[in-house]
């Protein structure tokens, strides 16, 4: 079974476009595209959001609301949105089934980004707000040169795992006729043919390692080495009396 | 200038932090705010700088009215210092020091400088200055808090709590430094604490409230140990009053007695006509090193070695105080207590007796040459 689905993958045929079947490349070029619109659109909802609601304390119903988000069915709501979103799209356009398949998408990613982002800035040590607060930073000031870089840790991991979750899920577009890795899984499981089906998911894992490898490395650059705790110097803490020369008192031991 | 009046703070729930305030904190000065908990203290301290707003009342910052100066001005011209430090973890030692320069708008190389200066002042190396403060123990994390706070160089400075989170031996070394600081700087310092002792130590005026936020008594540490103004404060200021407020009698100079010693590496002598068998032990440097107890063990005729002493007993300095005096007596193995020169160098001993001599029929203290 290991060596058909090698087999199925090593079929330089599969590679190329033909008239009837597009091959890997494009595939994969479709199955990014729709995953970097989701993650993208996302973003920009959940970041700026949830940084607001740790900043703020408000609207906190707003990421338990998100987190219910993940309970949907994503195959039903699919093809419920494609039911009453794509009849009003016609002639030579997918966004009929590209606007369901992103919003469903964006579904997925939006609460790990959202409650993340959130969970990273109310975790931010609260003397180092009062301080930030206390020194004169304005609101704003606090957020950006305090409470973003700090929560950066959390961000990214809520990035990531929605990184990986619409990776995953990007195949249903398929579902409703559209491209992407989804279609060697889908069309293997019609035609039986389950050397393409599970090649399918195959490249679908390796894309969402690769992803995934990416923006661990992003990670790694972005992140203060502070708060990450990689330090160049591999000193442990020392003790205080070692850097203050010792004053004595009025009194000291004999 | 710090100037509070008439501040009242009222929470909705109906809760008063601070009934009425009327206090003055003199400029060059430490006014420490003590308290029990709930007494409005921290409070107080952060309506400076607007932290928190109050119900009602006016806080003037020399002639200016605080509650007309835009929060985030006000405050960056105002150092503030608090319990845990806060600070920065994202960014390195000397950019956390240059944080309000940066604010202010100083370039990077000007505030940076400006914030090597500063860990010098406080007492880190500079080779601190590109670690990050999880690589730091508390107590230097408070030394960058506080030379964050000075950055700017703020007249004002309010530390909420600045040395509590931190080891006793720490906060002694951490608390010296500060006045030392201070000798240098003369900032106008509010200063909260709920530890009677650091108030006394470290306050020019001592502001004690109670509960509900209503000042108790405002005076000078000796002041609020011989003249307490009712049983609360009398009660806060604690058991050994009598005895801490003799850290602000000064003995002058102090009559002592020749003390017997002998050199640390020499021989032990081998009799002596000192009845209670107790030898002061110093170094080459003339400096106190501990009692050596004659006819112990082994000892006779042997060098004098560093694990023979006895140590324990503290030292009084010539010109110190006579609670140091009275506590070099006490603490001593031999009951007489050492006291040595500014320099460290070996004056004589005294005794409990002679000490309580002194502060029962204190001698007419001749007037410091100016």
């Amino acid at each position: 079974m290991i060596g058909d689905v090698l087999t199925w993958l090593n079929d330089p045929a599969h590679w190329r476009d033909t008239r009837v079947d597009k091959g890997i490349p494009t595939q994969l070029q479709t199955h990014i595209t729709f995953t970097l619109i989701a993650l993208a659109i996302a973003l920009a909802l959940a970041l700026p959001l949830g940084l607001f609601i740790g900043h703020t304390g408000r609207l906190t119903f707003l990421v338990t609301a998100a987190n219910a988000l993940r309970a949907l069915p994503t195959v039903g709501v699919l093809v419920l949105l494609t039911v009453i979103i794509s009849p009003h799209f016609h002639g030579r356009t997918d966004l009929g089934f590209v606007i369901p398949t992103e919003i469903v998408l964006v579904f997925l990613a939006v609460p790990p980004i959202l409650s993340n982002t959130y969970a990273g800035v109310q975790n931010v040590s609260a003397a180092a707000r009062d301080a930030a607060a206390g020194m004169g930073m304005t609101g704003t000031q606090v957020l950006r040169k305090v409470e973003l870089p700090c929560s950066l840790p959390l961000i990214f991991s809520g990035f990531r795992s929605a990184t990986l979750q619409v990776i995953a899920t990007a195949t249903v577009a398929s579902y409703v006729t559209l491209g992407g890795l989804g279609a060697f899984i889908y069309d293997g499981l019609q035609q039986q043919d389950f050397p393409q089906m599970i090649g399918g998911g195959v490249l679908v894992a390796l894309l969402a390692l690769l992803a995934d490898l990416l923006l661990a490395t992003i990670q790694r650059y972005a992140v203060s080495r502070g708060i990450s705790g990689r330090f160049s110097t591999k000193s442990v803490i020392p003790a205080d009396a070692a850097t203050a020369q010792v004053r004595t008192a009025e009194a000291s031991t004999v | 200038m710090i100037r509070f009046e008439s501040i009242t703070k009222t929470y909705p729930d109906g809760t008063v932090a601070v009934d009425s305030l009327d206090l003055e904190a003199p400029s060059g000065q430490i006014t420490v705010l003590v308290g029990p908990s709930g007494c409005g203290k921290t409070t107080s301290l952060r309506m400076i700088n607007r932290m928190i707003e109050p119900t009602s009342g006016r806080i003037w910052l020399d002639d200016r009215d605080t509650g007309r100066i835009p929060a985030a001005e006000l405050r960056r011209g105002i150092g503030y210092v608090i319990q845990h430090a806060g600070l920065f973890p994202h960014r390195t030692i000397i950019d956390n020091v240059a944080t309000v320069p940066y604010l202010l708008g100083w370039d990077k190389k000007k505030a940076r400088t400006r914030a090597a200066e500063l860990l010098e002042q406080v007492g880190l190396p500079a080779h601190f200055a590109k670690r990050y403060p999880a690589q730091l123990s508390g107590g230097q994390q408070q030394r960058v808090g506080v030379a964050r706070a000075l950055a700017a160089d703020p007249p004002v400075m309010l530390m909420d709590e600045p040395f509590s989170a931190v080891d006793p031996v720490v906060r002694d070394q951490l608390q010296d430094e500060f006045l030392r600081l201070q000798s240098e700087l003369g900032k106008t310092i509010v200063f909260v604490t709920h530890d009677i002792d650091e108030a006394i130590k470290l306050g020019d005026q001592v502001a004690v409230l109670r509960v509900g936020g209503r000042l108790a008594q405002l005076a000078t540490p000796a002041e609020l140990l011989n003249r307490p103004v009712d049983a609360f404060v009398a009660g806060f200021v604690g058991r050994d009053r009598g005895y801490r407020a003799l850290a602000f009698s000064t003995a002058g100079r102090l009559s002592t007695r020749e003390e017997p010693t002998v050199r640390l590496g020499a021989p032990v002598p081998a009799g002596t006509d000192d009845a209670d068998g107790w030898l002061l032990v110093v170094n080459d440097a003339d400096e106190p090193q501990g009692w050596l107890k004659l006819g112990e063990s082994g000892a006779d005729g042997e060098v004098v070695t560093d694990a023979m002493l006895h140590r324990g007993g503290t030292l009084a300095h010539q010109g110190g105080s006579l609670r140091a005096a009275l506590d070099a007596a006490l603490s001593s193995p031999s009951g007489r207590g050492v006291v040595v020169e500014e320099d460290g160098r070996l004056a004589g001993s005294l005794t409990a007796s002679e000490v309580l001599a002194l502060i029962e029929n204190p001698l007419p203290q001749p007037e410091p040459q100016p």
